[in-house]
């Protein structure tokens, strides 16, 4: 039977996506979704580079208690940069934009999504808002901090934060677009026999993520525009000179952006799953809680925004209010974390590389969520507020999570994004070295900001350097370990090992069809006849689908 | 996505009875501000503006025509936008009882309003 299917999958094999064109015209005004999502993962990489080399800077400058490589000044502006493109331009669209636009279709079993053309417009418009972030960037940067607090951000700054402003503006629609595209499309086109129920939680990960780009992006749109014409017109919504209020701006500000914490760690939560139900082959422990602790998240993370400002008069009563939710909230996530762990419990364990970054995840996560819980208390926060306690809280969150997440989701489905097997030694090696240089990053920082060092500060009291070095030492490691992925995964393009439909066994549409996929995703109408992550089925559906294309 | 399938053709009749009804509305809100009914001030503005914005929804924006997916995203919209206003306009209620002292927040505003901030003191 292998024998006889072989010419059938190299057939398949022989025109797919990346092979039907090679133009660069075709390229651009592509319409495909799988491509669409390439030209994303393309961009970000750039702006991940860039955020990082921001980095880069700002922990080699905290190397000495002097500041004595940026001026104060400088300094202001390359944190706030490394923020802004970090989070609006690398972890906002990373998962959803790269991995979602690829793999939504395919794991709906569609052709492509609900508006293909709305799908490549949200990619201009992301490349014209990062192209104007680019010149704001060369053109003097900005110093507010990626918050853009007003007064200072309104009357004082004098950099570039109109044109920030308007670029983040401009960027939100690319959000709002994929958000819409992705909502319609889990609505509308799911194959015959994929229920609600039956989706991959990864699709239930996209829609709760959705759900926050589409309800909670235009309120920072309006917010940064509000800025911009307080700025240019002096209209007075946020100073007080003026007879605004800067506390509203933080009202605004953190109801999109606390749940845009969500819209970048969902996504990451959806890709855990998956590769932990395909690397340990077992269905995900707890399925139904586990999709709906997601838009559990998506919804109580609109009620927490205000215990970002238990310091900054808001109303205590208020500022109870907003602690307990965000305790509550922590809920979902555990939800999340011990079934996953139940899910791990006595399965068939392989330690490839995606799972390596899912182990990481599991662990930097919950460090990350249990010490938010320590902001949450209004109390303890205030000792803690605005130190590096929060700086290593959230890249915990971030780093240790989202960024894992998507380094391991593409580890899993580069073999069909790409049609290649990376090395998987090399694989394994890097994610042990980001692990290590992560936490010697910034596991120093939550002992940092405990004895009181302020975040944004680029000089420091000479107590603080030993700490300070081992951070900057562990940024250096975690350098080299996000470098080897981009070395070792470009070279696979050209030497890697050709990849099989589905490399790892794992159930699911998206590994029904060839690697990479063929133009429409799949040369037959897919049905969905098990329950999700049914394992045991596998082997039938391949066999059932080989003799298909045997006939054909 | 389905709800293309079920296209309404509204009647022009229809399209001319709101316009008329926006018309009022704004001719309404210019009337009245004409007046100082005090703290109502904003309140009938915003009636005027919320109910004109209602007419443009349903009508001009054919959700009234819509399916019930679409009507519960609109309503999803408008409960995160109350979500905003009712969170951040409650802190500002009750900020001042904070800073200023429990009782003195029955007097503000009302009374006298342009005195002065309750209070600088202690700031």
């Amino acid at each position: 039977m292998e024998i006889a299917a072989q010419p059938a999958e190299t057939q398949e094999e022989s025109v797919n996506y990346l092979n039907v064109n090679h133009t660069v015209k075709s390229w651009l005004l592509t319409l495909d979704h799988k491509r669409i999502g390439i030209l994303y993962l393309l961009s970000i990489s750039l702006f991940f580079l860039i955020g990082g080399i921001y980095a880069s800077l700002i922990r080699l400058e905290l190397v000495t208690p002097r500041g004595d490589l940026l001026t104060p000044e400088m300094y202001n502006r390359v944190f706030t940069m490394h923020g802004v493109i970090m989070i609006f331009f690398f972890l906002i669209p990373s998962i959803p934009a790269t991995l979602g636009n690829f793999l939504l279709p395919l794991m709906l079993g569609a052709k492509d999504v609900a508006f293909p053309r709305l799908n490549l417009l949200s990619w201009y418009i992301f490349i014209i808002g990062g192209a104007m972030m680019m010149y704001t960037l060369v053109s003097g940067g900005i110093d507010t901090g990626w918050t853009f607090y007003p007064p200072y951000s309104s009357i004082y700054s004098n950099s570039q934060v109109t044109l920030a402003g308007v670029s983040i503006f401009i960027t939100g629609f690319s959000s709002i677009l994929t958000g819409l595209n992705f909502m319609v499309t889990i609505h509308t086109m799911r194959a015959p026999g994929l229920t609600w129920f039956r989706m991959p939680l990864f699709l239930w990960g996209m829609y709760s993520t959705s759900l926050i780009q589409i309800l909670g992006t235009p309120v920072i749109a309006i917010t940064v525009l509000a800025l911009a014409f307080e700025r240019t017109l002096q209209i007075g919504i946020f100073d007080p000179k003026l007879g605004g209020d800067p506390v509203l701006f933080q009202h605004m500000f953190w109801f999109y952006s606390h749940p845009a914490v969500y819209i970048m760690v969902i996504p990451g939560m959806g890709v855990i799953s998956e590769i932990i139900a395909s690397m340990t082959r077992k269905a995900i422990f707890g399925y139904h809680f586990v999709a709906f602790s997601s838009l559990a998240i998506a919804v109580f993370g609109f009620l927490v925004w205000g215990h970002h400002m238990f310091t900054s008069s808001q109303s205590m009563y208020q500022g109870l209010v907003f602690s307990l939710i965000t305790y509550a909230v922590a809920i979902p996530s555990a939800i999340k974390t011990f079934n996953w762990v139940a899910t791990i419990y006595k399965g068939s364990v392989s330690y490839d590389t995606p799972m390596i970054y899912a182990l990481a995840f599991l662990g930097l996560f919950t460090i990350g969520g249990m010490t938010g819980l320590f902001l949450a208390a209004m109390g303890l926060d205030i000792h803690l507020h605005d130190t590096y306690f929060v700086v290593a809280h959230f890249h915990y969150v971030m780093v240790g999570g989202q960024i894992i997440a998507y380094l391991g989701g593409l580890h899993f489905w580069w073999p069909k994004m790409t049609g290649r097997m990376y090395s998987e030694i090399w694989g394994r090696i890097s994610a042990v070295i980001i692990f290590l240089g992560f936490n010697l990053t910034f596991f120093p920082q939550f002992v940092l900001g405990y004895l009181g060092m302020p975040r944004r500060y680029h000089a420091y009291v000479p107590e603080f350097q030993t700490l300070h070095v081992l951070s900057s030492a562990g940024a250096s490691i975690l350098a080299l370990g996000f470098l080897m992925p981009g070395i070792y995964l470009t070279a696979s393009l050209f030497f890697g090992k050709k990849a099989e439909a589905n490399p790892w066994q794992a159930y699911g549409l998206e590994w029904q069809t060839a690697s990479p996929p063929p133009l429409e995703n799949f040369t037959y109408d897919p049905v969905v006849t098990h329950e999700a992550y049914d394992f045991d089925s596998v082997k039938e559906i391949q066999e059932a689908r080989e003799k298909v294309a045997v006939t054909a | 996505m389905s709800a293309h399938s079920e296209h309404h053709v509204v009647p022009v009749k229809v399209y001319l009875a709101i316009f008329g009804a926006l018309m009022v509305g704004t001719a309404l809100t210019v009337f009245v501000a004409q007046f100082n009914f005090g703290v109502l001030n904003v309140l009938i503005a915003l009636t005027v503006a919320c109910i004109k914005a209602t007419l443009v929804i349903l009508f001009f924006m054919h959700v009234a025509y819509s399916s019930r997916l679409t009507k519960v995203v609109i309503g999803a919209g408008i409960f995160w936008f109350a979500i905003l206003i009712f969170m951040t306009i409650t802190d500002y209620r009750v900020r001042q009882d904070w800073h200023v002292g429990l009782g003195s927040l029955e007097k503000p505003a009302a009374e006298q309003p342009a005195a002065p901030q309750p209070s600088g003191s202690g700031h």
